[in-house]
């Protein structure tokens, strides 16, 4: 068996931060529904509000503007299912909604299901080589008519390659128009600077355990003059917008994990992106035709998360190499999606212009809070020997 | 040795897993993704590709406490197994993609992709047994379970590729490999049995058939004629029809002497299906192409063969030919249909393997 684990997937989950267990344990122990009369209660409620407070505070917008969902993917339905309903009611003709082609799944899938129930017309707008958005296509697809666009909807980091897009620029093609815009910013919450406020996004979509947090926690931060149609109805917690019983212990833990991932952002950024530093540096030393996918690494977080990083290994197969990786005790990613079983060549990957052997011969390498030197090592000892021989199974699958 | 145990996601290839595990080897379950798209083969728990079946045997695999990954064949599949079937079909044979799968997936493409990624063998829940001949040779032997054997499918193995494989439940009778596996904690100790064409819904051929061809089917109907050429129906493609079959004829008119009719012949070309009376499939020869022997290559062998999966065994003289193989039936046999496999036997020991290529009809005294 395995000495220890090499956990280089910190982009998929990250483990929870001690403050955010102290956080979920305390309030395990406790009874209280957030929406009771009575003293306990009021209690819960008081912990759920604050949590509310805490994240306004982090991530720059009003308490009001919180809406705690089950996690990224719900605030992502919610934000586009709802927004898309009520921006259409209030006029018919805004069927539009308008994206990239490398939205996480949460996103494509839910406008793909819009398009096929809803007669959505979805238009995935291009991105460039290194996945960000062509701003200019943006500004030509919502100027041919700005009346029938519902929606903009555009990550602020990229789950795979980690790119960052351009939301302010974003924010303001579309505002001239007066068309709202969400963000998915699950992976760059705590990574990078994120300010609701001042991005001038209308929807904003984050979760717990990308950050510290637990998984099954999360929001979508939206603007209170948004009119956001309900997916989940029931006790109207949530500003009517979405209903269940708040999940106290989860939020709390959320709460403490959002405040800790962004108070320390600055380090964090720095200490990592150094780490991703020296771990792009010695793949490629080790495997000198190695490709790294996405945008520039410097300056640290301007361009892509601190995090990510995301290479090709020619030749092989990505899925033979974690294998070989995982039997070391490395975990990586091939960031495909395993779609119905059977893994898919990444559509960010495509969508970024590569081909699809170039796609499947990838991997992410995602460092977090709690990566060190030791584990980056272990991958630069491991990569060389690992990629010779995957490269010997992929000639012999053909 | 380091193995990788081929897990359906049924009850042998988990016990097998479990088995070559409790042999002291290293194992890695993998699960093999062999339908490109998983919605439009075959659904439901009788299959080898949907989701379920990946899902059961990643829990086997925690059951049994290995590592698990699915690797992705759907392509190397389609193109050698499913392609094949279709044209073979199509040219009005009748094809067994499960020994195709054997020889062309699971002991080649899984196999090569094994070694090289550093494992030694490839395991699987084909119940059959290897044992080391006195020339050092691995031999494949039938299963000890009769009505279980799966030696039939694996007759299409070389001596490189028997080197390679495990099949750690050719010792035992399938109901004790249930009840193992209920021992061992596996879910789906009460799964039932797969049957049929792993990729063919319902085991519906005709049906699976007509949809995937379309364009590529060589006829999209004819007449079925007797011996004499009376016609006696019609019929929708000829890719329907194997010799020997008697179901689904769907003759108006009975035989003037109130017995059973069956397929004789096949003609791709014309469209035109022959039915006559059982004694006229009588077949007394055989040839045999593509051979793929297990170890060495017999001259003349007197044995046994076997003409179809848990068909049974026909005493035969086999001849190597050049590049072919001739085989003397010694009883005749029923509805042979060339695109078969004809599994030789000595003894319990398979010999090899050859696909049929034309049939000698008994002559009429």
């Amino acid at each position: 068996m395995t000495a220890r684990t090499v956990y280089l997937d910190h982009a998929a989950t990250t483990p929870m931060v001690p403050a955010a267990i102290e956080a979920m344990t305390r309030e395990f122990a406790e009874v209280g529904n957030a929406s009771s009369l009575h003293a306990s209660g009021r209690r819960a409620r008081r912990v759920v509000e604050e949590s509310r407070e805490t994240i306004a505070e982090a991530v720059g917008c009003r308490p009001g503007e919180v809406v705690f969902t089950s996690g990224g993917t719900e605030s992502d339905n919610l934000a586009l299912k709802g927004i898309f309903w009520s921006r259409r009611s209030a006029d018919p003709r805004r069927t539009r909604i308008l994206t990239t082609g490398v939205e996480h799944h949460a996103v494509l899938d839910s406008l793909h299901w819009l398009e096929e129930r809803e007669g959505a017309q979805v238009e995935q707008l291009p991105v460039d080589r290194t996945g960000r958005l062509q701003v200019d296509a943006l500004r030509d697809a919502i100027g041919r008519d700005p009346d029938s666009v519902a929606l903009v909807s555009v990550m602020w980091a990229n789950n795979e390659v980690g790119t960052l897009q351009p939301v302010s620029e974003v924010v303001e093609v579309a505002h001239a128009h007066g068309v709202p815009v969400h963000t998915d910013a699950v992976q760059a919450v705590g990574a990078v600077p994120v300010d609701f406020a001042a991005s001038g996004a209308d929807a904003l979509s984050l979760t717990g355990h990308k950050l510290g947090g637990p998984v099954g926690a999360g929001a979508l931060v939206c603007r209170r003059e948004l009119e956001v149609t309900a997916l989940v109805h029931g006790g109207g917690q949530e500003r009517d917008i979405r209903s269940g019983t708040s999940a106290t212990p989860a939020i709390a833990g959320f709460a403490a994990a959002v405040e800790l991932a962004v108070k320390q952002q600055p380090e964090y950024a720095v200490r990592v992106g150094a780490l991703r530093q020296r771990l792009v540096d010695g793949v490629l030393r080790a495997v000198p035709d190695a490709v790294l996918n996405g945008a520039a690494l410097e300056p640290v977080g301007a361009h892509r998360l601190p995090g990510n990083a995301h290479l090709s290994f020619p030749g092989c197969e990505g899925d033979s190499l974690l294998m070989l990786l995982d039997a070391r005790g490395i975990e990586c990613s091939t960031g495909s999606a395993c779609s119905a079983g059977v893994p898919q060549a990444s559509h960010v990957l495509i969508a970024m212009g590569h081909d699809e052997a170039t796609a499947r011969s990838s991997l992410r390498f995602s460092l977090g809070h709690s990566s060190t030197e030791g584990d980056v090592d272990a991958l630069l000892e491991a990569i060389g020997p690992c990629v010779e021989r995957a490269r010997a199974a992929g000639v012999a699958a053909r | 040795m380091r193995v990788v145990a081929a897990m359906s996601g049924g009850v042998d290839s988990a016990v097998a897993a479990a088995r070559a595990k409790d042999a002291g080897h290293d194992v890695t379950g993998v699960h093999l993704a062999l339908s490109r798209n998983p919605a439009s083969y075959r659904s439901g728990a009788r299959g080898c590709c949907t989701i379920e079946d990946a899902n059961d045997a990643r829990r086997a695999a925690d059951v049994i406490g290995i590592p698990f990954y699915v690797w992705d064949l759907s392509d190397r599949f389609h193109e050698d197994v499913v392609e094949d079937f279709m044209d073979e079909y199509a040219a009005g044979r009748t094809p067994n993609p499960c020994l195709r799968c054997n020889e062309r997936i699971k002991f080649a493409a899984v196999l090569d992709r094994a070694l090289a990624l550093g494992f030694d063998a490839v395991a699987t829940g084909h119940y059959a047994t290897l044992r080391e001949g006195d020339d050092g040779l691995v031999e494949l032997h039938r299963a000890v379970d009769g009505a279980k054997d799966q030696s039939y499918v694996l007759g299409v193995l070389d001596q490189g590729q028997l080197r390679h494989s495990l099949f750690p439940l050719g010792d035992t009778p399938k109901p004790q490999v249930r009840a193992e596996a209920a021992e061992r904690g596996l879910l789906v100790a009460d799964k039932p049995d797969s049957h049929d064409i792993c990729f063919v819904a319902d085991g519906d051929n005709a049906g699976w058939l007509r949809e995937k061809l379309g364009d590529r089917a060589p006829n999209s109907g004819g007449a079925i004629l007797d011996e004499a050429g009376v016609e006696l129906g019609r019929h929708d493609g000829t890719y329907a029809f194997t010799i020997g079959q008697r179901k689904g004829l769907r003759l108006g008119r009975p035989a003037p002497d109130g017995r059973p009719r069956f397929v004789l012949d096949i003609e791709p070309v014309s469209g035109t299906v022959t039915v006559g009376p059982r004694e006229h499939l009588a077949v007394d020869g055989l040839t045999g192409i593509r051979p793929r022997w297990c170890g060495s290559v017999p001259d003349v062998l007197e044995g046994t063969v076997q003409l179809r999966a848990h068909g049974e065994e026909h005493r035969a003289r086999v001849a190597v030919v050049g590049d072919a193989v001739d085989i003397e039936l010694l009883d005749p046999a029923y509805g042979i249909a060339p695109g078969q496999a004809a599994v030789i036997y000595d003894g319990s020991r398979v010999v090899g393997s050859a696909t049929i290529s034309a049939t000698r009809r008994v002559q009429a005294a």
